[in-house]
């Protein structure tokens, strides 16, 4: 084992580093995820990746070596979502109060009965993430799913820090507020 | 409300935003304020739920399949990420690929032979008459193997080891005979199994690896090919290793 694998290591010298595919595939499970959310509908959601995936190949060349590659990729993923007929559609329905405004505003407690959420509620939380804007959808997976530093959603995002600080603020107000109602309408 | 301060930045904390200082004075705030503490605890939890719920869609294989594909040893647009000319890469390629398959020949046979040698090994074990010549010590079981294996070998001094000698019996691999000693250190049986290099056949075994959960070792010497295996450490193995090949 040792032998062939140093003899493995040896001809990679010679192969382009951080070639495309080594980069790419990676991310094929979590960018699927995150454009089913996104489009929701499985269909769109493959064209979707599929489309990432031709656009970040052609446009590799503009990809700086050792920066953030998720990044750069689910940023294509997102461009080109927003830029489909379902992304424009999402987009115009965007809350006016999503422009621009950096301020964080202060959160309200929870009310004594607090919803505390347990792990079954999954599906209560799949249901309330489904109703949410999708700007609001997008920043909550970013952070939590992905596990994005706000750095890395300032980049995915184009939009500056103060703006993720207050947009996660706001969304994350909004899924419970969102839980809330499926919650009573479940009964 | 005084906790005001302390609840917008309350996110940043949970999201390990905060630089280590205030991170720390949120911290400390918490453990001393219940409606604070509160309100983080129902915050983790909605985190905790959105990451679960939002974990939900895997892509079906054959997607996966044409994905792969299509970018499949695409490097970039252009010339200018190959470090070598693409020439030599190609020789490295078709290199890389003729040792493989002589690697996947002799790794075919190393499985084999592996696989032989933990079946004798733990055909040992589980015997309830081990070995043929009982010793304590190596003046009784290398004489004993002459006659019954075509060739000799030497045995270690053990005294001064954690080693101790139980016993050997003649033992055969790919029809050739050869000897399997047997060596105890603590609790664990070390099989020292020592055969001819013609008992390899096509295969190419490596000097430590593991098979099974048992710890091997192997080696040439004198046109002798030594394995020597068991469920002891790495370390004891070695040191075996080390006490076989210097034994005179």
């Amino acid at each position: 084992m040792v032998r062939w694998f140093t003899l493995v290591g040896v001809s990679q010298a010679t192969l382009p580093l951080g070639s495309f595919e080594e980069l790419a595939i990676p991310h094929f499970e979590r960018l699927y995820n995150f454009a089913c959310w996104l489009t929701q509908d499985r269909h769109e959601a493959e064209d979707l990746v599929q489309e990432t995936y031709a656009k970040a190949l052609r446009g590799f060349s503009s990809f700086q070596p050792g920066t953030n590659f998720r990044a750069w990729i689910y940023k294509i993923l997102r461009n080109t979502f927003l830029t489909s007929r379902t992304g424009l559609k999402a987009a115009a329905t965007l809350p006016l109060d999503l422009e621009g405004d950096e301020e964080i505003l202060p959160t309200a407690k929870g009310t004594p009965e607090s919803i505390l959420l347990q792990r079954s509620d999954s599906q209560l939380v799949q249901q309330a993430l489904e109703q949410l804007p999708v700007a609001y959808r997008e920043v909550l997976l970013l952070c939590e799913v992905e596990e994005m530093s706000y750095q890395e959603i300032s980049a995915t995002l184009a939009i500056p820090m103060g703006t993720v600080m207050s947009r996660l603020s706001r969304a994350r107000r909004a899924l419970k507020e969102a839980v809330r109602k499926e919650q009573s309408v479940g009964g | 409300m005084v906790c005001d301060a302390w609840t917008e930045k309350l996110d940043a904390y949970l999201d390990g935003e905060l630089p280590a200082a205030e991170a720390r004075a949120v911290g400390e705030h918490l453990r001393t304020c219940g409606a604070c503490a509160a309100e983080s605890l129902s915050r983790v939890q909605q985190k905790r739920a959105v990451q679960a719920a939002g974990r939900r869609f895997t892509p079906d294989p054959a997607f996966r399949a044409r994905i792969q594909k299509s970018i499949a040893g695409r490097k970039s647009g252009g010339w200018k990420r190959f470090r070598f000319p693409a020439l030599a890469g190609a020789m490295a390629l078709l290199i890389v690929g003729a040792i493989f398959v002589n690697l996947n020949r002799g790794r075919r046979g190393e499985r084999e032979l592996m696989s032989e040698l933990t079946d004798l090994h733990v055909a040992t074990l589980a015997s309830s008459n081990p070995v043929d010549v009982i010793s304590t010590d190596r003046h009784t079981v290398k004489p004993w193997f002459a006659g019954k294996i075509p060739f000799t070998f030497n045995l270690p001094e053990l005294q001064d080891s954690p080693f101790s000698l139980i016993g050997g019996k003649v033992s055969y691999l790919n029809q050739s005979p050869g000897a399997e000693l047997i060596f105890r250190v603590r609790q664990h049986q070390i099989s020292v199994f020592i055969f001819q290099e013609q008992a390899l056949g096509n295969a190419r075994p490596d000097a430590v690896q593991t098979a099974l959960s048992f710890n091997v070792r192997s080696w040439d010497q004198n046109g002798l090919r030594y394995f020597v295996i068991g469920d002891a450490s790495a370390q004891d193995l070695d040191k075996l290793s080390e006490l076989m090949k210097g034994a005179r």
